[in-house]
């Protein structure tokens, strides 16, 4: 193969002028961590709530959760997000939905890539809630209701601390997937870091620079988001217990 | 103090409880024994509204505890529990877990919880571990603490379900010795546990159990001197062979 | 609501629908029967003493497990075409799409496969390995008569399921215009300007399969423990 390399080409000028390839990529990388980090923040909070729901003795509670976590983990995210994307507005009151359409293709794109990607999360984030909460035992429930907690009193001061204390190690592996999952976006338009790649291989037919430049910035945002949680592990890990912390 | 009368319980059609009816007045301290699975721990969940009951009628210092209008949380605040794998909360100082409940529930401050937490660690000898965390305690110790979390709360009675049954043989006398004091001291107290010397020492009456139904419910010199049941006997002699 | 639905297009476009249920069937049966084979391989590598090998399993897992699917697919999509065309001296017009999803799909999965099986063997050697060896079984006589055979049969509902992710992720090949159940539906919907209905569709139909077989990996998994 003649391939011809050429890693200077990241310091050229893009035809647009105002940039180069490179602040291409950066740029990229920018809606890549701001979309994730947004839907992160959504799915962490749609997640506790959906996972405590699954485990409160309240039929319609965990009966609206599990339909929830189905629902949202048995259809592709490709077409989650289509729906967002294409179906949602046409659905959503015309008033709405008109308004939706008339803001900037950008945050059209981004709010439905952010909404797709927090509620896709939210559903693994409430089922490792879910199996956190089951791995204590009943007796620390049962414990909080005996000193007078409510429910949401022993959820809050009693459960939930520990439980996700437990799934922190799970919760890193959602939270790097969120960040390759964002990648999806890429087909509704958003010009997040892999559709920058993309477009940069379609203006100059770099495609090794590209994909290596472009694999190297999401191993760097594994290695950060990594670093982070190895942080907060270590941070919530509670003296004198081996497994739980 | 509490009246349980005609209470019945049922998992589908497995009978757990059986009819159960018994009186303690204030200042009693009743010891509950019966073979594994005879309903033990169940009938004293449903003391303190832990476990729902369908048949009969529980009242605690006059409140019933399974009227729907009950204030559960209310009432349990002020009845101590304390649980066989003592069921501190892990992820918080020994001192933490003595004040949370007082300041969320009772609405302590927390000077006030600190100083009422630090009298009860004092009493239960355990001072000086304040600052640790449950999983940097002995068996015996995190007990103890249990039991000050409870009496934190200032309870008008106290539940234990089995205290002693999870811990090494060494670590046994020392919750029984902070138990025993208790019960000296007037607290009123339904006890589930297998230690017989306890019962002998500060029971006023002991109620056994079997597949659900109270058999026995004697004063404690009538239920070692003469137990009426066959059951009970047996039962008993089995204990004495260990 | 405003919208007013007309499925009427759905009907007539059942044919191509099929047909892209079979593309997007076949690229999963075969994506999840080289994944295992490779992912075993991979695992064996990894766990098999010698560094060198180790050390180039572990780059490959996580390599694959640390980049988006869409991207392996958009890379395959560029170059696997041009090397089987030089490699095998096929004709520009081929249709190398489905080979570069299949190639694609499948070397991407065997990473995540991998990691299932390896925590699989892992499992089941500790106890297994001396006992094995024990008799007088030699490392690779232990692995294939003892551990593996176990191995599998523990993993079957986790493999199952990474099978069930891989049959949604399948839409993905969407990036490359391959007509596949999704790529179908798309199309259709916007030829007659029923998107909304057709992207409904084909969500029910992906969830109506996946709900069931992931019900049915359950049932496998409540068996195996009762
Ligand atoms: N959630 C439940 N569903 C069905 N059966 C239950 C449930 N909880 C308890 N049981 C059954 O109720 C019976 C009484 O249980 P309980 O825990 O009260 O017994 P116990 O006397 O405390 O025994 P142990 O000495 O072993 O603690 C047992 O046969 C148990 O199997
Ligand atoms: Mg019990």
């Amino acid at each position: 193969m003649n391939y011809h390399w050429n890693w200077d080409i990241f310091l050229a000028e893009t035809p647009s002028g105002s940039t180069t390839y490179l602040g291409w990529l950066l740029s990229g990388l920018e809606v890549t961590i701001a979309v994730s980090l947004s839907a992160w923040i959504i799915a962490l909070i749609v997640g506790l709530f959906m996972g405590v729901f699954r485990t409160v003795p309240n039929r319609w509670l965990s009966g609206i959760a599990t339909v929830y976590v189905e629902v949202f983990r048995n259809t592709p995210l490709l077409v989650q997000l289509f729906i967002w994307y294409f179906v949602m507005p046409e659905l959503l009151p015309v008033s709405i939905g008109n308004a939706f359409k008339s803001i900037n293709p950008f945050l059209q794109q981004f709010i439905a890539a952010m909404l797709c990607l927090a509620l896709f999360t939210g559903a693994r984030v409430c089922e490792q809630v879910r199996s956190g909460i089951n791995s204590l035992s009943v007796g620390q429930r049962y414990a909080g209701l005996a000193l007078g907690f409510t429910l949401p009193q022993t959820y809050r001061y009693a459960i939930l601390p520990m439980a996700i204390r437990i799934i922190l190690p799970p919760l890193t592996s959602e939270f790097l997937n969120i960040f390759k999952n964002s990648a999806v976006a890429s087909t509704i338009g958003l010009l997040e870091l892999a559709a920058q790649g993309r477009q940069l291989v379609d203006y100059t037919a770099q495609a090794y620079e590209s994909f290596i430049a472009v694999t190297v910035l999401f191993m760097a945002i594994n290695v950060v988001v990594m670093v982070l949680m190895h942080k907060i592990e270590a941070r919530a890990r509670v003296p004198g217990n081996a497994g739980g912390g | 103090m509490i009246s349980i009368k005609n209470v019945s319980k049922h998992y589908g059609t497995f009978k757990v409880l059986t009819d159960c009816s018994a009186e303690v007045e204030k200042g009693e301290v009743i010891v509950i024994c019966g073979p594994s699975g005879s309903g033990k721990s169940t009938l004293i969940k449903c003391v303190n509204g832990l476990e729902p009951f369908q048949q009969g009628e529980i009242v605690v210092n006059g409140i019933s505890v399974g009227d729907p209008k009950t204030n559960l949380s209310k009432l349990r605040a002020h009845v101590g529990m304390v649980f066989q794998n003592f069921e501190l909360f892990p992820h918080m100082s020994v001192i933490d877990n003595l004040c949370i409940a007082q300041i969320k529930v009772l609405g302590r401050s927390r000077e006030e919880a600190i100083e009422r937490g630090r009298k009860l660690l004092e009493r239960v000898g355990l001072l000086n571990q304040a600052e640790k965390f449950p999983g940097q305690l002995s068996g015996g110790q995190q007990q103890r603490v249990a039991i000050a979390r409870a009496l934190a709360m200032d309870p008008i009675c106290m539940l234990f379900d089995e205290p002693t049954s999870a811990l090494d043989p060494e670590m046994v006398n020392e919750v029984l010795d902070v138990m025993v004091g208790l019960a000296q001291e007037g607290m009123t107290m339904m006890v589930v546990t297998h230690e017989m010397g306890f019962a002998r020492k500060v029971a006023n009456r002991v109620i056994f159990m079997d597949e659900g139904r109270i058999v026995e419910d004697a004063p404690k010199e009538d239920f070692f001197s003469k137990p009426r049941s066959e059951r009970a006997q047996l039962f008993l002699s089995k204990i004495l062979q260990h | 609501m405003g919208y007013e639905f007309d499925w009427s297009s759905i009907p007539g476009a059942l044919p191509y629908l099929w047909e892209g249920m079979i593309i997007t069937l076949k690229i999963t049966a075969v994506a999840v029967s080289v994944g295992i084979v490779w992912g075993t391989l991979l695992a064996l590598m990894r766990m098999s003493g010698f560094k060198v090998l180790g050390w180039l399993a572990a780059g490959y897992v996580n390599l694959f497990r640390s980049i988006p699917l869409v991207m392996v697919l958009l890379w395959f999509f560029l170059i696997i075409p041009s090397v089987l065309v030089s490699l095998l001296d096929i004709p520009r017009s081929f249709d190398t799409r489905l080979v570069s999803a299949m190639v694609a799909f499948s070397l991407f999965e065997a990473a995540y496969y991998s990691e299932i099986i390896r925590a699989g063997i892992r499992s089941v050697a500790r106890g297994q390995m001396g006992a094995a060896n024990a008799l007088g079984m030699s490392y690779a006589m232990a692995m294939r008569l003892v551990i593996l055979p176990q191995a599998f049969r523990n993993m079957v509902p986790l493999l199952l399921t990474q099978g069930i992710i891989l049959f949604q992720d399948t839409s993905l090949v969407y990036v490359s215009s391959l007509p596949d159940f999704f790529g179908v539906s798309y199309r259709v919907g916007s030829r007659d300007g029923r998107l909304v209905e057709l992207l409904l569709f084909a969500g029910a139909v992906y969830f109506i399969i996946s709900f069931i077989a992931s019900q049915l990996v359950k049932h496998i998994q409540k068996r195996k423990t009762a």
